[in-house]
Parts: structure tokens; sequence; C-alpha cells
């Protein structure tokens, strides 16, 4: 019989299964990071267990450490005691720790796939909604609390119950300007914040078949912000290129493994439980307006007119939203004033993401009404590579700030933060209350729409751009 | 764990959709490394204002709903990260139960794994419970999870769905680890035969 990738991941990884409980899932790759996993550690201390299988399990630090110079200690006390917590963890238990002065260190989400610990066909966890990511790869990513964190620290497997599968399908050839962000952002204006609760996404199509494997990564991370756990691509010659001679797949028999990585793909007539259909054709630049990433606007659009909402929970919740980002109904998005630009982030901090901002960015400068431009790499080797392309030197000369790799403004736990009353364009992945900083507001973009932003002071229609070069 | 067998208690009323999680704990309060002492900090950008004094328009800081044990919620709640420390701080402020018309996935495991029972109830009942919090002063909801059954104060009892399996985990406080380390010898065969296979 056809089987989705889903079903095939699943079945491959059940442990132990009987009637009335739920399944034993093994997990093939654990990621562990300085913020859900303090906790686990010593939950496992309690109960002197130790973790199952340390090769498994990788550790980096990303949530809460400064994206300014490195050589200095980190100032806030709280901070430095969780990332000196997750070093000593990782020495305990004999954890691979990629810590702050590492090469290998960055976004967990971004360095996992990076260094080719990402494979097709695995099962992979973190204590972190965006591991959805790795589903770009074909494998079976999902986040999971610290509870959870410890489970699979003592069992390497977790307790789980097979998901309902939703297919979204993106047909057609994707507009000149249109990006996986876009994509992304038009389905979860399409099927709600809730829309893929209960389920785990196949992502399909024409569209989506096309984008590269930094594209597919930027459409599997949000699938949280869709409400399912997981996203996935089935692999193809893409996903198996991309892998070829990365860190930890050098000196194995490339063709075999991606032989064996391809047949992980979804067969042909394999069926799913649900199925959503989009046309590539019909989605332009998105911006979100409100304060979930469901309230979003294509930039030709406006803000919601109350009166036009007919559900009254929903009314409500647009109301609240417009209320907390002091912007009157029906705005035309264009005329939203901007004071500070954040890119960055698990979403959109790779190379390429850089190379498509720095494409715009080339020739102009930043806009004398935002106080704060800030670029922030995904991980040291992102970081490393955009400097030898020279695109550090193209955000510097347009007056951008250039940071080390981090989370920094996505979540704002580190010092890169906004202040009451800020507007920011981000290439994050949250616009929620207060996600970048309390009292300010978050208009999550691409990377393209998110530099030009910064240059012209408002969101403007990248479609329309003047390339300099 | 605690187990979870039978609560009473006030109901506190929080009328908003997708409640994401960095609401219930804002990012701030993630540096800590232990595991308790969240109760401060759950809504704490809703709960205070910005002197550090308690925002009287935030409803559940009536004194009417202090001490309350059980959440009243809509859509979607606990969205966004996967911080457990949502559960944490709600459970270190007293809740135990909550009651809304859905839950984001994580959240809602990461509920169980703490001995809390979240409940999920269709939108008229989740409707009818809003107006009859802020009806009555002192509102008081029975939840009996062996019966499966919500008491309102009038005696009307109202069902609910759960899987059998987190019922079980719940009712006993199981440890799932635990529970999952009784197959170790199955995690071990699967280890092997996945060595042999490579």
């Amino acid at each position: 019989m056809a089987k989705n990738i889903y079903e095939k991941i699943w079945e491959a990884h059940v442990v132990h299964e009987e009637p009335g409980q739920d399944c034993i899932l093994y997990i093939d790759r654990h990621y562990v990071h300085e913020v859900t996993s303090p906790q686990a550690f010593e939950g496992l201390r309690l109960a002197a267990r130790k973790v199952r299988r340390p090769n498994l399990t990788f550790a980096t630090m990303d949530h809460n450490i400064p994206t300014t110079d490195r050589s200095k200690p980190i100032e806030d006390p709280m901070s430095a005691q969780q990332v000196e917590t997750l070093k000593a963890n990782c020495a305990e238990f004999g954890i691979a720790c990629f810590d702050m002065k590492d090469r290998r260190n960055g976004i967990v989400h971004v360095i996992g796939p990076e260094l080719g610990l990402t494979q097709p066909g695995q099962t992979i966890v973190c204590g972190d909604s965006h591991t959805s990511t790795h589903g770009a790869f074909g494998a079976l990513a999902f986040g999971i609390g610290t509870s959870e964190v410890e489970h699979v620290l003592a069992t390497q497997t977790l307790l789980q119950k097979k998901s309902k599968t939703m297919e979204i399908r993106v047909d057609g050839v994707l507009p000149l300007g249109i990006t996986a962000k876009d994509i992304i952002l038009a389905i979860i204006g399409k099927i709600g914040t809730a829309g893929g609760t209960g389920y785990v996404i196949e992502y399909t199509g024409e569209a989506i078949r096309s984008l590269s494997m930094e594209g597919r990564m930027t459409v599997c991370n949000m699938s949280i912000e869709a409400g399912a756990r997981a996203g996935l691509i089935s692999p193809d010659e893409k996903t198996c290129e991309y892998l070829k001679d990365r860190e930890y797949l050098r000196d194995q028999d490339h063709e075999a493994l991606a032989k064996a990585w391809r047949a992980w793909a979804s067969d042909p007539g394999c069926t799913y439980d649900r199925t959503v259909v989009l046309n590539a054709a019909g989605i332009e630049p998105q911006v979100t307006w409100g304060t979930s990433p469901g309230m979003v606007a294509s930039i030709t659009g406006k803000t919601p007119v109350l009166a036009q909402i007919a559900d009254t929970n929903t009314r409500l919740a647009a109301e609240k939203a417009l209320q907390y980002m002091d912007l009157a109904e029906g705005t035309p998005i264009q005329q939203i004033p901007i004071n500070k630009m954040f890119f960055g982030s698990c979403t959109n901090g790779r190379i390429e993401d850089l190379r498509a901002a720095a494409k715009v960015v080339k020739g102009y400068k930043v806009s004398p009404k935002i106080e704060q431009a800030l670029v922030v790499p995904g991980s040291h080797q992102v970081k490393m590579q955009a400097e030898k392309e020279g695109l550090d030197t193209v955000f510097k000369e347009a007056g951008f700030e250039w940071r080390e790799a981090g989370c920094s403004m996505c979540l704002a736990m580190n010092a890169d933060i906004l202040q009451p009353g800020d507007r920011c364009a981000s290439t994050s992945n949250r616009n929620f209350e207060g996600r970048q900083g309390k009292g300010g507001r978050t208009h999550l973009v691409s990377p393209a729409m998110a530099v030009a932003a910064a240059i012209k002071g408002h969101f403007v229609d990248i479609r329309g751009w003047k390339f300099n070069g | 764990m605690k187990p979870f067998t039978t609560l009473t208690g006030i109901v506190a009323p929080l009328e908003a959709l997708n409640v994401d999680t960095d609401q219930i704990i804002p990012k701030q309060f993630l540096k800590r490394i232990e595991r308790t002492g969240y109760e401060d900090f759950l809504f704490f950008d809703w709960r205070f204002k910005s002197d550090g004094t308690p925002n009287p328009d935030f409803e559940m800081n009536a004194p009417r709903y202090a001490g309350a044990s059980i959440l009243l919620t809509k859509d979607n709640f606990g969205c966004g990260s996967s911080r457990e420390h949502a559960p944490w701080a709600l459970n270190d402020y007293g809740i135990r139960c909550i009651l809304a018309t859905s839950y984001a996935d994580i959240f809602y495991n990461n509920c169980f794994n703490n001995g809390m029972l979240p409940i999920v109830l269709p939108v008229e009942t989740i409707e009818r419970l809003f107006k009859e919090v802020r009806a009555s002063e002192g509102y008081k909801l029975t939840v009996d999870l062996p019966k499966q059954t919500i008491t309102t104060p009038v005696g009307s009892a109202i069902a609910f769905e759960l899987d059998p399996f987190k019922k079980e985990c719940l009712l006993n406080g199981w440890d799932q680890i635990g529970l999952t380390l009784r197959h170790e010898d199955r995690i071990a065969a699967f280890e092997k035969a996945r060595e042999a296979a490579h």
C-alpha cells in the first residue's frame, strides 16, 4: 500500500505498542539548549538516572547569549548561570556541546542541518517548538517540553500517539519576489493558527519543490505557528545535495546514503486525512498586522475593518490586536512606518536569506527614521560564509549593525530587545504581544521585505524594488 | 507526580483567544534553572502595571477570583513556544485544571506531565460557563476525573472526553519515565536490530 512519509517514519521508529497506551517511539536525534534543559538534567540527577545515548544528543547555546563581542563575559548573571549550567551538565553526562566560542555554535535549528546531523527519515526532538524546521529534510521533527526532554535523555524514546496527516500543496510557479516566508504566512493566513492542531503537515507541490533547502526550512519552521507540531517535505535530489560532505557525514558513502534517504519520500498515490491547496500565483508579499501570525495581509492590502468580521470572538481579538499594535482599522499596509528592524532567527537567519537581503540593500542606506537595524546570522558558520562573500560590508555600509550569531531579538532573552512603543519589521516567526520586548510591536515579513522597510522607513512592495547592480 | 482525582475550586475567567505561552510567562523569567517558584510571573505583562502593582483591568486580579484552581478560557490556549515554564507558572499559582475550547499540542502534553488536567469543552458550554462565573461571586466547579464530569453549583453535570491512557496516568500520578523503562528490554532490542541493519 502507498504510504506517506510520516507513516513510513512512524512505523520505522515504533519500539513498543500495546492497546490503550501511547506508543514508545525511538528518537534518533536530540538537540538541547540552555533554556529548556536545566530542570531535565536536574530531574535525572534526583532520580539517579543516566543519559541513555549521549552520542545521539547535541547541545548548543543560542537563546540567551549576547550577539556582541564574544570575548567579554555575559553581563546578565542569570543568563551566564544558565549557559554555565548547560556546559556543566553536558560535561557531567558526556554530551557534545557547541559552546559560545565553538566554531559550530549557532541557533540549534540552523546548526543541526548545517553540520549534517539532521538527516531524512530521522525522528528529531528538541525542547523548542521550532524543531519543526528539520522537517525540511524529510525528518519527523517536533518540539517537546522539559519533562519530555528528561524522558528522551533517560530513555532515547518518547510516548507518542499517531497524528493525523495533512497535505498542503502549493501548485504552480512562485512569482518573482515571493519567498518561502510569504508562502508560509499565506498558509497560516488561510488555515489559521490552530488549523494544523493534531496534524503533521507534509508540504508538496511544484512551488515547494522549487524552493532551496533554506526556503524549505523557513516553511517547515513555521508549521508550529499553524498549530501543527511537525511539518515535513519529502527528500529529493536537493536534500541529498545539501547534505553531501557536511561535517558529520564526511567519509561516508554518499551515494548509498542518498539512495536510502530518497526511499523515505511519500509514495505516489499515498493518502492524507486532509488536503489543502494553494496556488503560488496568488501569493503576494505578506506582512502581519496583529499579534498572532494568522493576522496577516498582503503588502497591497489593509488592516481589517472590524465591522466586516462576522465572528464575535475573532472581531474582539482583532480589535484588541489593533489596539496593542496602535493601528487604525483599514490602514494600508504600505503606510505603516517602522523604527526598528530585526533580521535573523531560525526562520530566516541562513546564508540564502542574507544573500537575498544584501541584494536589496546594495547601494542604499538605512532610513534616518530607523533607530536600530540588526542583522544577526543564524550561526557562526553562516556569519563566516557571509563575510567571505562580503555581505557584511554591504550591510555595514548601509548602516545596519552586523552581529554575532544567536536567537537574539526573535525572543529578546538577551540584550537585543524592543522598547515600549517600538515598531519592528522582523524576519522572525512570532508577533505575539511583548515577544520582542514589552510593549514592542512586531510585523513579520521576509528578509527582502524587512531590509526594504528599513531603507524606506515603512513597508514597501518588494516587487517594485529598484536593485542596484 | 501527585495523582489527580477530583477537584473543587474557584473558577477564574480569561477571556482571550490564542493565549500564547509568551503571555502565560514572558521570556525574562525563563532564565531560572529551577522547576518551581514561577507563581509571581504568571501572565506577568497582563497582571501587573509597569510600576509592578496589580493591573485592576485584568479580570483574574479581582479579589473574587483569589485562590482560583480552575482557569476558564477560549480557543487555542497555550500556543507558541514549548516552554514548560507555562504549566509550571499556572501550577505554582494554584491552577490545576483548565477549561477551554482547544489547546496547542505541546502545551496540552506539558500539562499532563505536571499532573494538571486540561479539559476541552464545546464552545456553547464555554460561553455558558463564562456567563455563570461572572454572574455569581464565589462560583465553584467540581471536576471528577474518574467519572469524567464537571458539576456546576446548581448540580448540573457536564461530561468531558479524555484519552484513556492520559486519564490513567493522571489518576495514578505515574512517572512516565518509569513507565517507559519497564520496556527497557524492548528499547535495547530495537537499538540492537538497527545496528545490525546498518
